[in-house]
């Protein structure tokens, strides 16, 4: 399993990271800030979240091993 | 004095030939804009990505660091001063974060029924008039026109008015008084519209604003700003997403039986097309080092994204159009903290227009050769000023 961090000050909520892996990433609803659906995700799904690390604006997502 | 710069594309499909050779042989550029003002230029997305993210650039358009690509946009930055588009951190996210919640992905996904609608009755008309059509009346401009109406909350009876003003805004042949009538009647009207708002509250974007305690002046203001920043942009990627799709059948062909591909089908016409080339430029607030090369505070940088977009370090082929590519990597909606707030917005537009019309449309073909068509060389953003299209009834 790789752990995932998301700084929601570096968010700017342009939903990239939804787009790309929606079964780990949501927003809140009202300020469009970044919410993890998991705070963890298997090999299988680790090819999404590093596409969704990369794509991400704000840099605000990081895989840690 | 290095030679300038040339910032107009000389083929609508490929970026000006000096961009590409810059990104060869010099990706962090020392150059000379027709302005005459001296700036850095970045071709390579790689580049591009940490400029974007490091706080010493700042998007202040009032510095006098900033590049200004033609005479006199200068002299007008001050009136984008307190818009979202021009400010740093921390005003830039108190700006943003106030309403980004109304751009989530789920928000917008909850639009697509009344998008749908609204490309659906302008598709109707089109199919009831005369062949061939200008495409950019019928189409590319009132969608989204329309669209921003329903997120800013304009009654319908307005709607018509709403049109009409855009419109003039935008075609080229409208003579510059007469622009400045239309633009200073969407301000009036936006104005009026927010005093009835904070009167009698809807379920819309500028309600809710109010709601939260927003300056009026600051809501009429956003809402300005949703239109300018979302109305050509959209239009034009419309226009040139047909054209390009007609010109290339079996592609067009392979999103028509399976819409699960549109959306890869948008983002690499969004890459390919590049329309917003020059509105990343920012100015050095310390000094930076970008690509082995030390940029100091006070410099300008301008971003040539459509080369960049390019790049073969991100884009294998890039040359080639190719709808079922992975181009979500494209800077086409910019990088960083100012990245498009309406992108995905956008893309709905984008999908559903492309989905929906050459489904009910499948005869539908250019009415004139691509060479003869006007494209906007000479304007900010990229687009086709007319479309001509004409279509078989089956
Ligand atoms: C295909 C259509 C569009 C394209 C190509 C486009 C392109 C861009 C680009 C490149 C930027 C970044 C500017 C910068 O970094 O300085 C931007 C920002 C912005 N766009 Fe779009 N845009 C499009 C549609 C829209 C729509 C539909 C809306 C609104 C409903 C919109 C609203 C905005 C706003 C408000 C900003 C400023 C964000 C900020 O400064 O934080 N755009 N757009
Ligand atoms: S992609 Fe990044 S900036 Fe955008 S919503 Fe997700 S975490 Fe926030």
């Amino acid at each position: 399993m790789t752990r995932i961090v998301a700084d929601a000050t570096r968010c700017v909520g342009a939903g990239q990271c939804v787009l790309t892996d929606p079964a780990t990433f949501d927003q809140d609803g009202a300020s469009g800030v970044v919410v993890l659906l998991r705070a963890a995700v298997s090999d299988e799904g680790l090819a999404l979240a590093r596409a969704a690390e990369y794509l991400c604006p704000g840099r605000a997502l990081s895989l840690v091993e | 004095m290095n030679a300038v710069l040339p910032l107009t594309r000389t083929c609508p499909f490929a970026p000006p030939a000096e961009h590409v050779r810059l990104q060869e042989t010099e990706p962090v550029a020392w150059v000379t804009l027709p302005t005459g003002e001296q700036v850095w230029a970045l071709t390579r997305i790689d580049d591009i990505r940490t400029m974007l993210t490091d706080p010493r650039f700042s998007a202040d358009r009032t510095h006098p660091g900033f590049p200004h690509l033609a005479p006199g946009r200068r002299a007008m930055a001050g009136s984008l001063k307190r818009m979202m588009v021009s400010m740093d951190p921390p005003e830039h996210g108190r700006a943003r974060g106030a309403v980004v919640g109304e751009f989530t992905v789920r928000r917008t996904a909850a639009l697509r029924p009344r998008i749908q609608q609204i490309v659906d009755e302008r598709i109707d008309a089109l199919a009831a008039g005369p062949r061939p059509a200008d495409l950019v009346p019928a189409l590319s401009l009132p969608v989204p026109s329309l669209v921003i109406c329903e997120v800013l909350g304009v009654p319908y009876a307005d709607h018509a008015f709403f049109q009409r003003s855009t419109e003039a805004l935008l075609r080229r042949t409208t003579p510059p008084e007469e622009r400045q009538v239309s633009l200073g009647g969407l301000h009036a009207y936006l104005q009026e519209l927010v005093a009835r708002k904070a009167a009698e509250p809807g379920d819309d974007l500028l309600s809710r604003q109010l709601d939260g305690g927003a300056d009026r002046q600051d809501v009429v203001s956003l809402a300005m700003l949703l239109l300018i920043a979302g109305h050509e942009t959209t239009a034009n990627m419309i226009s040139l997403g047909v054209m390009m799709l007609l010109r290339h059948p079996d592609q067009l062909a392979a999103i028509r039986d399976d819409p699960g591909r549109t959306p890869r089908a948008v983002e690499e016409l969004l890459r390919y097309f590049t329309i917003g080339e020059f509105s990343l430029s920012r100015v050095a607030v310390g000094d930076v080092e970008i690509g082995g090369k030390l940029i100091r505070a006070g410099e300008g940088v301008v971003v040539l994204s459509n080369a960049a977009n390019r790049d073969p370090a991100a884009f294998a082929d890039g040359d080639r159009f190719d709808v079922g590519r992975d181009a979500r990597h494209h800077v086409a909606f910019g990088f960083g903290a100012h990245q498009c707030l309406g992108q995905n917005l956008a893309r709905a537009e984008l999908q559903i227009v492309l989905d929906t019309l050459f489904r009910r449309l499948p005869g539908l073909r250019l009415a004139a050769p691509v060479d003869e068509l006007p494209f906007k060389d000479d304007a900010n953003i990229y687009g086709l000023y007319e479309l001509p299209v004409t279509w078989t009834v089956p």
